[in-house]
């Protein structure tokens, strides 16, 4: 027997505050593709980095092909034959899909050449991509296949793959599987990270599971359910998700939008497409869809950020209010908790008293002769974080010493507790632990059993799944005709998140 | 008339010198996504170091010299404190400005009014030696070829080198260059060393050419031309010296019409520099989209690697 | 090696320790350059430092010259704090001087409760349309307001000199650049009867109060600091960051012009091309040492105004450039910048050599 490709033993890696991989061992067998599991949080990033070179570890021994090495960077781990595709951060907008390939290239002589060296793996793999196309043209798909390509050149031996899938639809997700058997059956073996379970299930051998920084167990995915392998994966106690109520048909229309056509922001933004939708008091309707297709666009053009020209195409309880922006739409009595917590939803320098304020002051009659009632501020944010568990020293707390997960749910509390008729969210759970993610669809649902109509934007079609009561899907600006939850198959969603227009679409379904 | 062509050409050119040599600087550290306000400091320092050594030396390569180490001198505080301790880089710009003013008037004190040896013009081979004005065109000191070099060699390294392509990578995306394994740090300090170091050189070019000699305050604003000069060019050389040569063109305007002596208040006309810088910024700046296009994507934005 | 590890919250501590650290960092430093320049250091930066305080009229003085400083200082901070880079305060104190002594010069026998309050608030209004440039270029323009008002500070500079010199020169002052001298009336009341205590050095502390107020307990200054901090929660939060900014550069503008209406009526009595010996940039150093926060600017523009002071004192007492006053200005805003550090960072010693190693 040869020895493993990659052997970690008790790797340490020390944050100020947070210990992020507690004496972590993994092996990786030649030819194999191997999941590494865990939730957000968990320290799966931070040992990938120390595998690629971008960190060092505190403690701990890494062994490549039976040889102790240190991994100085990460031009040493690629010459060492490591390749790593990343979740995001890792391409060059600005710059062509062969000049930022030839930057992840560290030899002169890799580099002659270099086009149409691109274009034969390219082909050869089945991963379409132009070399002379600038990259903030190209979509996210489109920029994974840049990274994969640009490591394929190397002629890896591991391959690490970071959350691939969160970005892709479930058909490119499939597509991607292929080419990553392929390359694993040529001998270059895969190092997939993800917290979804069912495609590790069908696509990796093996898997090291992570929780809170150390390694909690070693297993065959294949050989467990995903309910057995979510139990050893999540530190809370999950609880089941509320029992459906009653779709409700006789609500009263609250929010209703009607042909929103928007000029994209800047050359990096989508227009948003005719969009019409119009959701009911005590409903909530999810809108899927890959990022970037204009679910950014769709949250300022309702929270008022972007407005609309003409008052018409956005009613907020029977008031026109196209034209307003987010101030008087918050009088109408619409709230909203935009994706990016840091910087958007937060200030991240303020504390969770002044964060409060930020949105809530009009709504929660925080202004005294235009002053800061600095007592009501605090009450306000005291009871929101007492009333969704927010772990924090306190209402004076700043808010970017929180986790991502206790953020979460002080701005989704802050808009909760201003009993708004319109809710509009935008990946509420996103870089969230399970247990923050629980509470948080828990008050969204409670939102809408007392009478608001909410709107939940995620990429995560488990959780649309799990909160809509009718699903849109948002595709280059456009947005398809709501389904029922009951109607709408994981299938059908994917092939609309993947830009197949509705009309192809119905005359599929008419055949089902 | 043809004469008064070619006073135009050579004037605008060695008008448009200082403000090539600071701005092809300042080009570099703002495409690693750098944002240094103090290429005024800079050149002053520069413009006081060469005079100075100039003076005592006499040796104008000596001279040179020590107005390039004044300006990298000052990048470098510049870059310890924004680069390594994260400070403000708007802030940092300022103090380096307020420092610069103050110690060349200091070690300028002594040299108000005394003359120091200029720089030789150099004649270009068989161009210089064309009858009518090729004496006049194709011989100018060497600070003005050697602008023109550097812009070139600045371009082409640009567009044409991997070096260059790292460099570009570095102020687009700095997150990623670092995960790629990019010194993203040690980039930045080289590029903000170069920008001190073509400060330096500008300033020199001042005290030593084109005004030879020392006054306080003697950059008058040019350095802050410099930077909006390389927001006009939305960060491409070439377009640098178009902006280069419209500003000279704009500064010897205002000095050939006091010349003539019509009758317009010589502080209006001193004032038209100034003007002109505001109305170019405005009309280039009215059109965000390109602006946005081609400005390095984290200009001014710091850098902090984990590990 | 020495090591920056960040801290989970900023210092409040090191907020206020910083600016200390710096003052004495940069005394040390100051020294050190004087010894190297062949003077006695400690004699030196106690002639610059310490002296102007027990001269004659030392107080007075000191108040006269951190009156324009607290005034623009405080301006500066609310601006800064907001994201307004507004560098050419020093143009807005131009223009406010130039607008409150045209009209002084144009109403030499007005009694004194008529032309005063009208010269304030000339001065304001000029200081504030002069700002409003930059605002509009910036907000109707997208032009970048640092390089705009500092170009519109040289172009105030010019059209000062250009007002002494030619259509405000006084006819019978030998053809000196400067102005006739305004009425008793125009110069305003004195706090000290026959000293140059003006009105502006009690105004300066009142400013600073109001403004205090406003940044950190009125909803305009949390929208100001929301902008400064997260631009894009502003935008969510329904605040107009153009309203802001107009309403940042009025404010520091109008500051700027209050100041440069008492400097010219308050202590110099008349119109000339040397109204300010660098006030706009000096208030720049005033807000950052002040941490951008009224409260703090108060100190901060003393200390500032003695810089000034000890130029003019190692000048007279030990025959050295006046220039020194910006050197001490720069290497003071180098180490407060450089201070700073401590705020948001631990600075640990760390020894090399830990990671790989095996246990």
């Amino acid at each position: 027997m040869t020895a493993p490709l990659l052997q970690l033993r008790g790797i340490v890696k020390q944050f100020p505050g947070c210990l992020a991989n507690d004496h972590v061992d993994l092996t990786i067998g030649q030819h194999q593709i191997h999941a590494l599991l865990g939730e957000n949080g968990a320290g799966k990033s931070t040992l990938v980095k120390i595998i690629y070179g971008v960190m060092k570890p505190d403690e701990g021994e890494i062994i490549w092909q039976g040889q102790p090495v240190v991994i100085q960077n990460p031009a040493h781990a690629r010459r060492l034959g490591i390749g790593m595709v990343f979740q995001h951060l890792s391409l060059f907008e600005a710059l062509t899909v062969a000049d930022n390939i030839a930057l992840g290239l560290n030899d002169a002589k890799d580099r002659i050449g270099l086009r149409e060296r691109i274009i034969d793996v390219s082909k050869s793999y089945g991963l379409p991509v132009d070399p002379d196309r600038t990259v903030h043209d190209l979509s996210v798909g489109e920029r994974q296949r840049i990274e994969i390509v640009r490591c394929l050149l190397q002629n890896p031996k591991l391959l690490i793959m970071d959350e691939p899938t969160s970005v892709l639809t479930p058909q490119e997700a499939e597509t991607l599987f292929v080419t990553l058997r392929r390359l694993a059956s040529e001998g270059c073996s895969i190092l997939y990270i993800s917290h979804k379970l069912e495609e590790v299930r069908a696509l990796c051998e093996e898997s090291t599971i992570m929780r809170l920084g150390k390694v909690v167990a070693h297993v065959k995915p294949k050989e467990k359910t995903a309910r057995e392998l979510a139990g050893i994966m999540i530190s809370a106690e999950l609880k089941p998700v509320a029992d459906r109520r009653p779709p409700p048909e006789t609500g009263k229309v609250r929010l209703s939008v009607d042909k929103l056509t928007l000029r994209a922001p800047s050359e990096f933004g989508t227009a948003l497409k005719d969009i019409s939708f119009q959701v009911r008091g005590g409903e909530v309707l999810g809108i899927a869809g890959i990022a970037g297709n204009g679910q950014g666009e769709l949250m300022d053009a309702l929270s008022g950020e972007m407005p609309a020209g003409r008052p018409e195409t956005i009613t907020l309880d029977d008031v026109a209010a196209g034209h307003m922006g987010p101030y008087q739409r918050r009088k109408l009595g619409g709230c909203f908790v935009p994706e990016e917590r840091n910087g958007h939803g937060a200030v991240t320098t303020m504390s969770l008293a002044e964060n409060a304020f930020l949105s809530a002051h009009l709504r929660g009659a925080l202004v005294k002769l235009g002053l800061i009632d600095r007592n009501k501020t605090q009450d306000f944010a005291e009871k929101v974080i007492a009333r969704f568990d927010v772990r924090t020293t306190g209402s004076k707390a700043m808010a970017k010493s929180l986790s991502g997960g206790n953020l979460q749910k002080f701005l989704v509390g802050r808009e909760v507790m201003l009993e708004p008729s319109v809710l509009v969210v935008s990946q509420p759970t996103w870089g969230v632990d399970a247990g923050a993610a629980a509470a948080i669809h828990e008050a969204v649902l409670a939102l809408a059993a007392s009478g608001a109509a909410v709107v939940v934007i995620s990429q995560d079609l488990d959780e649309i799944f799990s909160l809509a009561d009718r699903i849109a899907v948002i595709a280059a600006g456009h947005l398809s005709e709501p389904v029922k939850v009951g109607e709408a198959s994981l299938e059908k969603i994917g092939l609309l998140m993947g830009g197949v227009k509705a009309e192809q679409h119905h005359g599929e379904t008419s055949h089902a | 008339m043809i004469e008064l062509l070619v006073n135009l050409i050579v004037s605008v050119m060695a008008a448009a010198t200082p403000l090539l040599l600071a701005a092809t600087g300042e080009l570099i550290v703002e495409k690693v996504a750098v944002l240094n306000l103090g290429v005024e400091g800079m050149m002053l320092m520069g413009a006081i170091a060469g005079f100075a050594v100039a003076h005592e030396t006499g040796q104008l390569w000596l001279a040179l010299l020590a107005a390039i180490a004044a300006g990298m001198t000052l990048s470098f505080l510049f870059a310890v404190l924004t680069l390594t301790l994260q400070a403000n880089q708007t802030a940092t710009g300022l103090a380096l400005t307020i420092f610069g003013r103050g110690f060349s008037a200091l070690v300028g004190a002594g040299y108000v009014g005394i003359a120091a040896p200029t720089l030789p013009k150099i004649h270009l081979p068989v161009l210089s030696d064309l009858p009518f004005f090729g004496a006049t065109l194709f011989s100018y000191d060497p600070l003005i070829y050697l602008a023109l070099i550097l812009l070139a060699a600045t371009a082409y390294f640009l567009t044409r080198t991997h070096a260059g392509l790292i460099l570009r990578a570095v102020g687009d995306q700095h997150d990623a260059a670092h995960v790629l394994g990019y010194r993203v740090i040690r980039i930045r300090y080289l590029a903000v060393l170069f920008g001190g170091a073509m400060a330096g050189l500008a300033g020199a070019y001042m005290s030593l050419s084109y005004t030879p000699l020392w006054a306080q305050d003697m950059i008058a604003g040019r350095g802050w031309v410099a930077l909006a000069l390389v927001t006009f060019a939305a960060w491409r050389p070439f377009w640098l010296l178009i902006g280069a040569w419209l500003f000279g063109g704009i500064m010897y305007l205002s000095l050939y019409v006091q010349g003539l002596g019509v009758p317009v208040p010589s502080a209006m006309l001193s004032a038209l520099p100034y003007v002109g810088t505001v109305v170019v910024l405005v009309l280039i700046s009215r059109d965000h989209r390109r602006i946005r296009l081609h400005r390095p994507a984290m200009l001014g934005r710091p850098f902090q690697a984990t590990n | 090696m020495l090591r920056l590890q960040p801290r989970q919250s900023p210092s409040a501590f090191w907020s206020w320790a910083s600016p200390i650290l710096a003052l004495v960092l940069t005394a040390v430093i100051a020294g050190g350059i004087f010894a190297f320049m062949g003077r006695p250091p400690v004699l030196t930066v106690y002639t610059f430092l310490i002296s102007p305080l027990f001269a004659p009229n030392g107080i007075a003085s000191l108040a006269v010259k951190a009156a324009p400083l607290i005034m623009m200082g405080v301006g500066l901070s609310l601006a800064y704090r907001a994201n307004v880079w507004n560098i050419g305060t020093e143009g807005q104190f131009t223009v406010g001087a130039i607008f409150a002594g045209w009209l002084a010069l144009s109403l030499p026998d007005a009694p004194m409760w008529v032309i005063f309050p009208a010269e304030m608030a000339f001065g304001i209004l000029g200081g504030v349309l002069y700002a409003l440039i930059v605002a509009w270029l910036r907000t109707r323009f997208n032009a970048n307001e640092i390089l705009t008002s500092l170009m519109l500070a040289y172009i105030a500079q010019y059209l000062l000199i250009y007002l002494v010199t030619g259509p405000l020169r006084d006819p019978m002052g030998f053809g000196f650049p400067q102005t006739a001298l305004f009425s008793d009336a125009a110069d305003g009341p004195r706090l000290i009867e026959n000293t140059n205590l003006h009105f502006g050095i009690l105004a300066a502390p009142i400013v600073a109060a109001g403004a205090w107020l406003m940044l950190g307990h009125s909803v305009l200054g949390f929208q100001l600091r929301v902008l400064g901090q997260a631009p894009r929660a502003a935008k969510f939060a329904g605040f107009s960051e153009n309203r802001l900014v107009w309403l940042a550069m009025a404010i520091s503008g109008g500051l700027a012009g209050l100041a440069g209406m008492f400097e010219v009526t308050g202590t110099q009595g008349q119109l000339s091309t040397n109204i300010s010996p660098g006030y706009g940039f000096t208030a720049i150093i005033v807000g950052f040492l002040g941490r951008l926060n009224p409260a703090g600017v108060v100190p901060a523009g003393l200390l500032l105004a003695l810089t000034y002071l000890g130029g003019d004192a190692a000048q007279i007492n030990l025959g050295l450039s006046n220039a020194i006053t910006g050197i001490f200005q720069g290497i003071l805003l180098f180490c407060l910048l450089g201070a700073d550090v401590l705020i948001s960072n631990r600075l640990l010693w760390r020894r090399r050599g830990v990671a790989g190693g095996r246990a």
